[in-house]
């Protein structure tokens, strides 16, 4: 990435229009996905409702975004850092988006648990909370690095994202025990597996992210390899 | 720093240092231009790159008080210090400047032209290497009826096919491209640039040009030169979205005090 200023002053101001757009957005989208986890683990319909309203906003900023990818791409032509640092923001604000719609579905999820009534035991096992730390944990660390930009701490969060899947596989497993002791269960278990879906998914578009990350940094294409040959192609990239 | 093109190579240019009387205009540069590929250089206003593209066919020697060190091979010969003929040269390697310069003679002549000095042609083959040549130049259809008229009446982008056509019509194996549409409007230079596309499949290109786009658009190869040195040469993909040193990026970006 190149530092320093662009002889023309307002690809300057546009660039980093664009990079503070996209962390408002990201921003937004990370305390969504926190009241989206508290209210499901809560079954709280307050708090679900202003998780599903704020993706409102996410959708706005998105399209604010794309317009503005667009018009930098068609007046400046960009090259180089600038060009990979446009293709990351392309890219990375499919996938904020994308974990909006995510928080907006564990955020129905605990909707449905509390309409339906019943139980509330489902939505606190131990595992949901845990991997939706990790998962809100991820995505507030991809952010971080796509701000610097850090191929490094890009890195790591990619490997993070096997813990998500574990925990999902984790919990998948407990529900199953759950509905098979007690079929009155099955209702809430679905609602959570929902949930826990929507959780997974988020892990995998933090990482994402990260890999967007490493091509702003480093212009390295790491899509669909190993967590191992991650490490190895930013190390070499330093 | 990587100098060679994954292509073969056509020209070899070793150790080249070139002087305008006590100005020292090439500092040692190194570099091989691939066989049939466009090789573009870039680089601000008095990096060099006009200069190396005059020193590939000695252009240079029409001044007195200029001078070239090192060696640019072309199939095996160094022609710096060729014995042969600069006007052989020259036919071997031809160049397309920035301003179009037909000759005040018809479009058939300024094609002619050149072919008489070197070779002797029935009027048949002369016809035949005419159109030939037109057609390269993506001439032909504009201009097959009207041979006989001045080539002084062609539009700016048509004269500069035309002068193209002109050094392809000597069978050139490298044609070298000064700034050729910087006097062109958008549609005479898409046109040049698809011309260039279509070369490549018989000449080795090589060109020189002030617009970067039109770097990135035409070649296969990019070199980035800065106060006479070549800080980087690269695939031009690589050098557009990837450079590897921090001087060709500020450059490309428009990060240029």
């Amino acid at each position: 990435m190149s530092s320093g200023d662009h002889s023309s002053k307002q690809y300057d101001v546009e660039l980093e229009q664009m990079r503070s757009r996209i962390l408002h957005m990201g921003g937004l989208v990370e305390s969504q996905l926190r009241i989206a986890l508290e209210a499901f683990e809560k079954a709280d319909i307050a708090l679900a409702d202003g998780a599903i309203e704020a993706d409102r906003r996410v959708n706005e900023l998105e399209i604010e975004l794309d317009r503005l990818v667009s018009h930098v791409i068609a007046r400046r032509q960009p090259t180089a850092g600038d060009l990979r640092m446009i293709m990351g923001v392309a890219k990375a604000i499919v996938d904020i988006e994308r974990i909006g719609d995510e928080a907006s579905k564990i955020a129905r999820a605990a909707k449905w648990l509390r309409e339906k009534g019943g139980n509330f035991r489902l939505n606190r096992i131990p595992d949901i909370r845990a991997c939706g730390d990790i998962a809100h944990t991820m995505l507030r660390r991809s952010l971080d690095a796509f701000a610097r930009p850090d191929a490094q701490a890009a890195a790591a969060i990619i490997r993070d994202d096997a813990g998500v899947d574990e925990r999902f596989r984790a919990i998948l497993r407990q529900l199953v025990t759950f509905m098979m002791e007690d079929p009155r269960s099955i209702s809430a278990a679905i609602d959570t597996v929902w949930a826990a879906k929507a959780i997974e998914r988020i892990g995998d578009h933090a990482k994402n992210i990260a890999e967007h990350v490493i091509f702003v940094a480093q212009g390295a294409d790491v899509r669909h390899t190993s967590p191992d040959e991650v490490d190895r192609t930013v190390a070499q990239g330093r | 720093m990587e100098t060679k093109p994954r292509a073969p190579s056509k020209l070899q240019v070793r150790n080249l240092n070139f002087y305008y009387g006590k100005f020292q205009a090439l500092k040692n540069i190194n570099l091989d231009i691939a066989e049939k590929r466009v090789t573009a250089f870039i680089g601000p206003s008095g990096c060099g790159k006009s200069t190396l593209l005059r020193v590939l066919n000695r252009m240079f020697e029409l001044y007195p008080e200029q001078r070239a060190e090192g060696e640019v091979q072309i199939d095996g010969e160094n022609i710096l210090k060729s014995k042969e003929d600069v006007a052989l040269v020259r036919a071997k390697i031809g160049m397309i400047f920035q301003k179009p310069t037909p000759f005040p003679m018809s479009i058939y002549d300024n094609i002619a032209f050149g072919v008489k000095l070197f070779e002797r042609l029935s009027r048949a083959q002369m016809d035949e290497r005419v159109e030939w040549a037109l057609r390269k130049a993506a001439l032909w259809n504009e201009v097959k009826d009207k041979l006989q008229q001045s080539g002084t009446s062609l539009s700016g982008g048509q004269q500069q096919r035309l002068c193209i056509g002109r050094g392809i019509a000597v069978r050139p194996e490298v044609i070298l491209f000064d700034e050729p549409c910087s006097a062109l409007d958008p549609i005479s230079t898409s046109k040049i640039e698809e011309l260039i596309e279509e070369l490549k499949a018989d000449f080795t290109v090589a060109i020189v040009t002030h617009n970067m786009q039109q770097a990135a658009r035409v070649s296969d190869y990019t070199a980035y030169m800065y106060l006479g040195e070549m800080i980087e040469f690269g695939e031009t993909d690589q050098i557009f979205i990837k450079p590897a040193r921090k001087e060709t990026e500020d450059y490309i970006t428009g990060r240029f005090g």
